[in-house]
């Protein structure tokens, strides 16, 4: 089976609910199990009934992957495990499995409890799912059965966020989830080996964005946000609880401190001290700074942020909130957003990606007014603004992942199809490689030439070897073994010819043929043989030519040039094995005596 | 495949593997057993210490040994810096080493000796734990050995060395002390420890390509692992420091140890007669016994590993027995980092303690009980913070467990005439006895409670019985006595019925297996193209007469194979061979793929020529003679030559008559 089959169910030219379907080798493997944040109906998961229209799915996957807790990747997981009902494995990393339930219970508790939605999964749910996870560990090689093979690597993007390698047999694939190159204030940035897969699956958020400098945008986000607190204004920042609220509120942490500044800065009470809490179990998982210094100071225990409390919102003067959830699709940053949006001092700053359907993504687009269920109409007079700090790769990253890991062929997820297209056509026109951007639901069928294992007899190659190294070093000249291949019960073995004899007691036959040619040329026969040498490895490229005196050999092919007068007996001797080349090279020696 | 042992103590192992070429060092452990020779450095200046009064041995008139020995409590001691004893470093070039792999912090305390100095330019490989707490250890060790003055060896006391002979005894018996080195200095400490690479566990390792190393679980302590080295063919397993009980680390991984070709074992418990849980109980008890007398209890730990446990459990049994006020406190140079990175090692803890930090808690009682102020640590006894809130009765750990340097040997010194107060021993590196000999008399209770974790030789000799190697590699230690020794006691050892080699300091043993093949990848279609030529392989009953049918299909079948070889990062792929210029041309197909075998019978070749319409053969002798194509075949009993001229079609017709005479894949 050398196929590579993909599926997105989630994720195909789109952002926000990834969820990705891979078949190799006769595995099948679900890459991450995400949530649209955009949708209140059932095309907030993943189209379940494409893997099995009705029945049990779990004899259908053979494992599930989740890249990191972020909800568009894992938010549809305990509604696949215990409303659909797969039992298989599902593998995620470990701070991802503490932290998942988390931010899953939040948004259980909006749907259900602000939303009043009833068919959703439980508390007990995510619990039951959260258990069926095997947790793993940074490069640990995980056996998932026999033949598939699992390992995590680093992505930077938020605490224990992953990348996947995935192999079958001889055939590997690269999942990133959403990963970013460049270390920020709490996280380091993705790395991969040059582990060369025969397909990545990369995400492609800011697919045409080269960002400015991530100096630049700490200050102008540091500016805007002093700027609106000296007039009086109140910053909102919708945030997750996890993730780039931590390095937002290190980077607000120190500019206050420096700047001797006075004003409140909150987050929402109850998240911070837990988030905090996993980033100091999982310091590990931070960056080298962090990581040096957390025996003597903790970088999460915040000077001048405090916990926030609902009353506040009211409270008069300028302030900086950040506040869950980061899309302003519920909760309280939108209950706060409500409250100051009408007012033209206060000020939004959206510090990641929103996705359609969600306020954030309204008013980012411009919008003045916004409508809510209950036909409430806020105004939205308050400054709307938006820094990309979440951290995705941008095209350079992208384009630096592929060189780092060397995919025969590249996936665009996760991002949408204008931008990806024009990074497909980058990336095809940089590295040479096929690059696919398939829709939801369209299959992609990447065709690997599959490998099977052989043992090479250490005698055949110590000998290529010395005859290898006898030539002058030439990396364009190709290396060629003649030998006997062996296949018992299904196991190959290639092995010198007399090996095989000497193994099963036989003795082997050798023909070979020789023929003569003359040749009318001046000069000495080693001369000629001189010439001949050089119109051999003209027209035979690749392979290896050695010249002795006036031997020439090519293989088993000899050529030997004989007399010292005007005319010249050229022999030319092959083995039976080596019939192609031999009598090539006879035709060219008669062609060129023609010629002559 | 050869062993090198380079250390006579094995539970400080160090060995080297010679193997695929490769010089591959297991561990590279510090056997310390050589500083009981020497007199305590005290921490701060002690008067009876400093006024003992010289040795000389009788009839001895050497000025140079002067001052170099002192007597103390009936014994003669070294009165110089503490000299350890490192591996051997005559058997093996240390700059040849290719990667040194290290199993957990307890057995690294020599890799300053391995990398620095030497001309090492290999890698370090060890799992983040082991780097951070073997870290700790030999920072610890560094501070208070070298910063004593210990690094370099000016002002050594050597003549000693040169007289054993008449010195008495146990310095008498010291082992080759002219192989005993001082301590490193803590810049060749930092030096070493940035050479180690960070792996985790089952993190497959390729080393040069020519082999994959994989560390896992071995349950001893944070972070500890046994090594698998794999390569197509071969499998090593090096068992150093393992542990089937249940304590704070993940538990041992057997799975991974199975069916190796060689296993080599190390590290296993040294104190095998005495329980680890019932010691603990023992610790808890002595120590109740001695707070409630009033008394202050002392144990000279490492700065992390088993303090873990005592800490937890110390606390929960003082709890029980109404004792919580009682103060624990820990002091050493690192205990605060030891401390706090206890705590963030998450994913290198049992799963119970792992389910803790989901919640997010500690998964070590440590914080809790230092944020409730009943846990103290300190970098010196003389902090002046430290100082102030220090409280007797109370429990203190610190080291060092040889009693020869560190806070433990000024609190010996400050206790010893007091009877209510207790040591208890915890560590099994050193003899309680020896550990105590320049403190004597000594009126404070001494206890010993060894808790030594790691496999005892029947949980070893059970183990090696279920992991099934081909064969064991063992230090000498671990080996049954020789049997013409049987006038000696009968020492605990391994049994097995694995094919065994015993390896002793200094010595070399082949072992394992032979490589012959490497492992190589080839195109699924070129397999499939090979495989669909393929024949059975003929017997030499067959040989002589082509009567396939006859013989049963053999299960060997051969196929011949011309392919290009590509090695790239040490991965070896056979691709499909350069083509010829005048691709397409190929004349011969099947006949060119065939090897023949056995001898070529004139009489049916000529008639097989005949078939092919050539009737001309006249034979002379082994020569078969065709003049009108102006051709010689020269047939031997192995070889068969043909000189033609360069016509193709009448070569071709000699190749099929010569395929249809002589047996051929
Ligand atoms: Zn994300």
């Amino acid at each position: 089976m050398p196929d590579i089959k993909i599926t997105p169910l989630g994720a195909g030219q789109d952002v926000g609910r990834s969820c990705i379907l891979l078949s190799m080798g006769g595995k099948n493997i679900m890459l991450d199990c995400g949530m649209h944040m955009g949708y209140n109906d059932e095309r907030r998961f993943p189209d379940f009934t494409y893997i099995v229209p009705e029945g049990p799915i779990t004899s259908q996957i053979d494992c599930v992957i989740i890249s990191h807790f972020h909800l568009d990747h894992c938010g549809a997981l305990p509604y696949m495990s215990e409303m659909i009902g797969y039992t298989g494995p599902i593998y995620m990393t470990h701070p991802t499995k503490a932290i998942a339930p988390i931010l899953l219970e939040d948004m259980r508790k909006v749907v259900v409890e602000r939303k009043g939605e009833s068919n959703f999964f439980t508390s007990q749910m995510i619990k039951d799912c959260i258990k069926k996870v095997t947790a793993v560990t940074l490069h640990q090689s995980v056996m998932v059965d026999n033949e598939l093979e699992i390992k995590a690597y680093y992505a930077g993007h938020v605490l224990g966020a992953a990348m996947f390698w995935i192999r079958v047999g001889s055939q590997s694939v690269v999942y990133t989830g959403d990963y970013n190159m460049t270390p920020d204030r709490h996280l380091g940035a993705a790395w991969i080996d040059k582990c060369r897969p025969d397909l990545l699956i990369t995400e492609s958020t800011y697919a045409t964005t080269i960002r400015d400098s991530k100096r630049c945008r700490e200050r102008d986000f540091l500016k805007k946000v002093h700027e609106c607190v000296e007039k009086g204004g109140k910053v909102l920042i919708p945030v997750f609880a996890l993730g780039r609220a931590q390095e937002l509120c290190i980077l607000l942490e120190t500019y206050w401190e420096r700047m001797n500044l006075k004003y409140p800065v909150y987050f929402a009470l109850g998240l911070t001290e837990k988030a905090n809490n996993y980033y100091k179990m999982f310091i590990t998982w931070t960056n080298q700074k962090i990581r040096k210094t957390f025996v003597q100071r903790n970088m999460f225990d915040f000077k001048h942020i405090k916990p926030f409390d609902k009353t506040y919102i009211e409270n008069p003067g300028a302030m900086v909130v950040f506040a869950t959830p980061g899309m302003l699709h519920a909760g309280l940053s939108l209950n706060i957003f409500k409250k100051w949006a009408p007012y033209e001092q206060n000020m939004v700053i959206m510090p990641g990606f929103c996705v359609q359907g969600t306020v954030g993504h309204k008013i980012l687009n411009g919008a003045k007014k916004v409508e809510f269920e209950n036909r409430q109409v806020v105004e939205v007079k308050m400054a709307v603004e938006y820094m990309s700090f979440s951290a995705h790769a941008d095209a350079k990253g992208i384009m630096q992942l592929i060189q780092y890991c060397e995919p025969k062929n590249v996936l665009l997820v996760h991002g949408e199809a204008q931008k990806m297209e024009f990074l497909k056509d980058k990336i095809e026109k940089e590295f040479k490689i096929n690059c696919y951007m398939p829709a939801n639901g369209e299959t992609t069928i990447i065709n690997t030439p599959t490998k099977v294992p052989v043992d090479v007899s250490l005698r055949l190659l110590k000998a290529e070897a010395v005859r290898y190294n006898a030539l002058p070093p030439d990396p364009k000249r190709r290396r060629v073994v003649n030998g006997m291949l062996c296949v018992k019960d299904n196991r190959l073995s290639l092995l010198d010819i007399d090996e095989v004899c000497d193994e099963i007691g036989i003795n082997r036959h050798v023909i070979r043929f020789t023929s003569t040619v003359r040749f009318d040329d001046t000069g000495s026969a080693v001369k000629t043989a001189e010439k001949l040498k050089a119109l051999l490895a003209e027209k035979l490229e690749g392979w290896t030519i050695t010249i002795s005196e006036a031997n020439i050999s090519v293989e088993s092919v000899l050529i030997k040039v004989e007399g010292e007068d005007n005319t010249k007996s050229i022999y030319v001797s092959w083995t039976n094995q080596d019939e192609d080349l031999g009598s090539y090279i006879l035709g060219l020696l008669q062609s060129v005596v023609q010629g002559s | 495949m050869k062993l090198y042992c380079l250390s006579s103590d094995a539970s400080k192992p160090c060995f080297v593997l010679s193997f695929r070429e490769l010089l591959i060092m297991l561990d590279c452990g510090l056997s310390a057993h050589s500083v009981l020779n020497f007199l305590p450095l005290p921490p701060v200046p002690s008067t009876r210490l400093a006024s003992l009064p010289n040795y000389t041995p009788p009839h001895v008139n050497d000025p140079l040994l002067e001052g170099e020995l002192k007597e103390c409590c009936g014994r003669v001691f070294v009165d110089s810096i503490p000299e350890f004893c490192p591996p051997l470093d005559k058997v093996v070039d240390f700059s040849q080493l290719d990667v040194i792999l290290i199993s957990n912090y307890t057995c690294m305390m020599a890799l300053p000796f391995i990398t620095e100095d030497t001309g090492f330019k290999g890698q370090v490989y060890a799992t983040e734990p082991t780097l951070q707490i073997g870290r700790f250890y030999l920072e610890e060790l560094a501070e208070w050995v070298s910063g004593a003055g210990g690094s370099g060896n000016a002002g050594a006391a050597k003549r000693w060395k040169e007289m054993l002979h008449v010195l008495p005894s146990p310095l008498a018996l010291a082992a080759r002390p002219r192989s005993w080195r001082r301590l490193f200095s803590p810049a060749s400490v930092a030096r070493a420890l940035s050479r180690v690479r960070v792996v985790g566990y089952d993190e497959r390792v390729d080393i040069y390509g020519a082999l994959d190393a994989t560390a896992v679980s071995s349950g001893f302590c944070l972070g500890s692992a046994n090594w698998v080295l794999r390569s197509a063919r071969e499998k090593v397993a090096y068992v150093s420091g393992s542990s089937t009980l249940t304590t704070h680390p993940r538990p041992i991984n057997q799975a991974a140890l199975r069916g190796a070709d060689l296993l080599i074992l190390a590290a296993l418990t040294q104190t095998p007669a005495h329980n680890p849980d019932h010691m603990l109980g023992d610790l808890c008890v002595h120590a109740t016994v001695t707070l409630r007398g009033g008394g202050c209890v002392l144990c000279p730990v490492y700065p992390s590993g088993v303090l873990y446990d005592l800490l937890e459990c110390l606390s929960a049994h003082l709890d029980g027995a109404g004792l919580q006020h009682v103060p624990m406190y820990v002091v050493s140079p690192v205990a605060d980092s030891s401390l706090a990175y206890s705590n963030i090692l998450a994913e290198w803890v049992s799963v119970g303690k792992q389910a803790k930090v989901y919640l997010p808690e500690e998964p070590f009682p440590h914080a809790a009980l230092a944020r409730a102020g009943r846990l103290r640590h300190a970098k010196h006894l003389h902090d002046d913070a430290f100082s102030a809130e220090f409280r007797q009765p109370c429990v203190v750990f610190c080291g060092h467990p040889s009693l020869r340097f560190g806070a433990a040997v000024h609190l010996v010194e400050l206790w010893a005439n007091n009877p209510a107060h207790a040591i208890i021993f915890t560590e099994p590196d050193f003899p309680h006895t020896e550990a105590l000999a320049p403190f004597q008399p000594l009126s404070m209770k001494a206890f010993h409670c060894p808790i030594d974790t790691s496999l005892n030789y029947s949980q070893a000799s059970k183990l090696v019985r279920e992991l099934r190697p081909k064969e064991l590699a063992l230090p000498d230690q671990y080996a049954p006595p020789p049997a013409h020794h049987q006038h000696t006691a009968p020492r605990a050892h391994i049994t097995t019925e694995v094919p065994t080699v015993v390896v002793r300091r200094g010595a070399a043993r082949t072992c394992g297996v032979r490589r012959r093949s490497a492992r190589a990848h080839l195109p699924a279609s070129l397999a499939a193209a090979a495989a669909a030529r393929a024949a059975p392989a003929p017997t030499p009953a067959t040989t002589a007469r082509p009567s396939p049918a006859a013989t049963p299909a053999p299960a060997l079948r051969l196929a011949p194979l011309t392919a290009s070889l590509a090695l790239r990062d040490n991965r070896l792929d056979l691709l499909p061979p350069p083509p010829l210029p005048a691709a397409g041309t190929s004349t011969a197909d099947a006949e060119t793929a065939r090897v023949h075998w056995g001898a070529l019978d004139v009489e049916s070749f000529v008639l097989a020529l005949a078939r092919e319409g050539i009737t001309e053969a006249r034979v002379e002798g082994d020569i078969v003679h065709l003049p009108r194509h102006d051709t010689l075949v020269q047939i031997e009993r192995h070889a068969t030559h043909v000189f033609c001229e360069g016509r193709a079609d009448v070569r071709q017709a000699l190749r099929r008559a010569l395929a249809a005479c002589l047996p051929h894949v």
